[in-house]
């Protein structure tokens, strides 16, 4: 199997991200320019956290209209798993490719410390090996990770199970129905703000987030390698 | 030319939490008046004057860009100005 970093001006999370896939994962990986045309030879694609454009604006809004954010939209079409985590999830937000948006943390402090999240779907392509209501560990460092959507949208989110991961006990940022992670409607495209790349070995103080990889994986295999 | 005036701002509805801070250290400076502030950005645009009306691009550029609508509302004005 192989993954894209998506590598844009100012993302900082790239090289954690590719040694997670390298060498906790084993699977194949390569860094993909934001300025990229085609992201066919890709089974799934990975955009990581850091200061796209500088935040300029608002995080994630530049971004959004890299030119590979074309070959992006196309892999969701496509039904590939798309991972964003941290600013990812922000130029996923901007892009359309998830509902929302975020603001300010609520203390408006940036804030980098583990937290515990709620894994509240696991029947999704990005969760599989979680068990159901599992209390897990990953690092967050955001400053803008205050989720909010409408009502309209949060009932939808509800009742498709979109809601992947909540923040369990204190709330850090603010969100809306202490969301941490949703998926879309197709279940194809995570956005999370915790860092599950910074959370795939015990030397890094955990590696609650080397399942969600390894979830990506299973899926793919299943769906791709033909057992005899 | 146009000069264009873009004023982004919270939606009401959406918690501002830089604005809440603000407020709190206006009523610690014995200025209790203050009912409510709200932080949003200001952007100054000039723009050539084309075929294309300018209400209707500065509109656009908002929707598409300048603003988030999901949690952002925006206005602007519009001035035309001589060029020296």
């Amino acid at each position: 199997m192989k993954f894209a970093v998506v590598v844009f001006p100012g993302s900082n999370c790239d090289i954690d991200m590719y040694h997670a896939i390298s060498d906790e994962l084993g699977e194949e990986v390569e860094y993909v320019w934001h300025d990229a045309d085609c992201l066919d030879e890709f089974d799934a694609i990975l955009l990581p956290g850091g200061f796209s454009y500088g935040d300029y604006l608002r995080s994630g809004a530049i971004a959004r209209f890299s030119n590979v954010m074309k070959a992006i939209k196309k892999a969701a079409d496509d039904g590939k798993p798309i991972l964003g985590v941290c600013n990812g999830f922000q130029i996923l937000l901007e892009a359309g490719l998830l509902p929302g948006a975020m603001r300010r943390n609520n203390k408006l402090t940036f804030i980098c410390r583990p937290v515990k999240l709620r894994v509240e779907n696991n029947e999704t392509m990005f969760t599989s090996q979680y068990e159901r209501g599992e209390i897990i560990t990953i690092p967050i460092a955001h400053g803008e990770g205050n989720y909010y959507c409408d009502e309209q949208t949060l009932q939808q989110l509800i009742a498709n199970n979109q809601i992947v991961f909540r923040y369990e006990g204190e709330n850090p940022n603010g969100s809306l129905h202490n969301i941490a992670g949703i998926v879309n409607e197709k279940g194809n495209v995570l956005g999370m703000m915790p860092h599950p790349e910074r959370a795939v070995h015990e030397l890094l103080g955990g590696a609650d987030g080397l399942k969600l990889f390894q979830s990506i994986v299973t899926y793919w295999r299943d769906a791709h390698v033909v057992t005899t | 030319m146009y000069k264009v005036k873009v004023y982004v701002t919270l939606r009401e509805n959406v918690l501002d939490p830089q604005g809440n801070a603000v407020k709190g250290a206006l009523h610690s400076l014995n200025y209790g008046e203050v009912q409510d502030v709200r932080i949003g950005k200001f952007m100054e645009l000039i723009v050539e004057k084309s075929d294309r009306d300018i209400d209707a691009i500065v509109k656009e550029m908002c929707e598409k860009l300048l603003a988030n609508t999901v949690i952002e509302d925006y206005r602007y004005e519009i001035e035309e100005v001589v060029v020296q």
